[in-house]
């Protein structure tokens, strides 16, 4: 397991299986691929996540590949399997996207459906053993190789911005930037509500106390959207991944070739079965949730003030 | 250096454990409306448990982001083992 002389501690196993291959530029100057974590931070911030990048983007070209397949061997008389389930896919985000988003948009659809299958096929790596494919890479002269790509904090981020892009661009598109501008100051605090009735007096207390109050409200609850977005697809992924290592790691120590020690691996083996199978839920629920909020807040970007 | 070794480690004790009670009491909430729910409309079960997964994942969102960021605080931060922290501190 050690990668280029790290001991095999228990640390050093975790520390391993949670670094990201990554590209940069070393200290020195040269570019390559960084041979451990500190030098990876080292490299600041143009540096790639290789395994993320690879993954993820394979993983898209997979689905699209298989879509586009299905999509051209379209046939009614004799559906085959996998156009069967691509078909249910289709449906299920297609009926999401139009229960969640009454106005009329024809990127919607389809992006709920990508949006729910590229998180799912993503998040369905983790169900991977979890040294497998690292080990293999070792072998392979690879040091590190994370396999998962929503466990690394910059996917779902990225995933949340390009998101958190559409909503202000429709925001700004659909309301017009005063609209947009108008809802974020005169939400939720106005003068008028608090009971005072003469409009001077309530054009100062807007304009001077209550509309920099909503502002900032409103500002930090539209800046809430993407980070809760992303960081929740990321933190379950990287909980659940954690717990896998911590299982192989807890057992693996136990695991000895007397007859108890098979029986530890064997408990181990169980245990992590059990925990893969919970996350099997994990795993859809999230992309399901990542899919939902995508609807439910472009839906928001695209409804006119009352004003 | 000990202190904050000892710190972080607090920090990570509290938040994972307030994580968890705060989404297991959401949870066993959801979980007693919805059964409740189901109980006044058998009929409606079946939508009634879609959107009760939903909430499920909201729920547990912030919790697990807490979680998330104690465990990067345990692993993967270097503030706990004594090791890495000299070295970060220089």
């Amino acid at each position: 397991m050690a990668a280029n002389g790290e001991a095999l501690t228990s640390g050093g196993y975790i520390k391993h299986h949670l670094t990201n291959l990554t590209f940069g530029q070393h200290s020195d100057g040269s570019w390559g691929i960084a041979h451990s974590a500190k030098e990876a931070a080292e490299m600041g911030f143009w540096s790639f996540h290789v395994d993320s990048m690879f993954w993820s983007i394979g993983l898209a070209f997979i689905m699209f590949f298989v879509f586009r397949k299905i999509a051209k061997g379209f046939s009614i008389e004799n559906p085959s399997k996998i156009q069967l389930f691509v078909e249910t896919l289709f449906e299920f985000a297609d009926t999401s996207a139009k229960e969640g988003f009454q106005f009329k948009n024809l990127w919607i659809a389809p992006l709920a459906l990508t949006i729910f299958c590229w998180v799912f096929l993503m998040n369905l790596m983790d169900l991977i053993p979890v040294d497998w494919i690292p080990e293999l890479f070792i072998f392979l002269g690879v040091d590190y190789m994370k396999i998962v790509p929503s466990t690394d904090i910059n996917i779902a981020l990225g995933l949340a911005l390009a998101i958190f892009i559409m909503i202000v661009y429709y925001s700004l598109k659909e309301k017009s930037p005063i609209g947009f501008f108008k809802e974020l100051a005169m939400h939720p605090f106005s003068a008028k509500e608090f009971g005072v009735s003469n409009t001077g007096v309530q054009l100062v207390i807007n304009l001077f106390i209550l509309y920099p109050l909503n502002l900032v409200l409103e500002t930090v609850s539209l800046l809430a959207k993407p980070v809760s977005l992303g960081l929740r697809l990321f933190g379950n992924m990287y909980a659940g991944e954690l717990i896998f290592i911590l299982i192989a790691l807890m057992f693996s120590q136990l695991f000895t070739m007397t007859a108890s020690g098979f029986m530890m691996g064997v408990a181990g083996g169980a245990l992590q079965l059990v925990w893969a199978i919970f996350h099997i839920l994990v795993i859809t629920l999230q992309a399901y949730i990542f899919m939902m909020l995508t609807i439910v807040y472009l839906n928001q970007a695209h409804e006119h003030g009352d004003h | 250096m000990e202190t904050i070794v000892g710190m972080t480690a607090i920090a990570i004790g509290i938040m994972i454990g307030l994580a968890a009670v705060g989404a297991a009491i959401g949870i066993g909430l959801l979980g007693g409306r919805f059964l409740e729910g189901t109980a006044r409309q058998p009929e409606m079960a079946n939508t009634l448990q879609g959107k009760m997964f939903l909430m499920a994942g909201l729920i547990d969102a912030i919790p697990i982001i807490g979680v998330g960021i104690a465990l990067y605080l345990l692993f993967a931060s270097g503030l706990v083992d004594p090791v890495a922290l000299k070295e970060l501190l220089g």
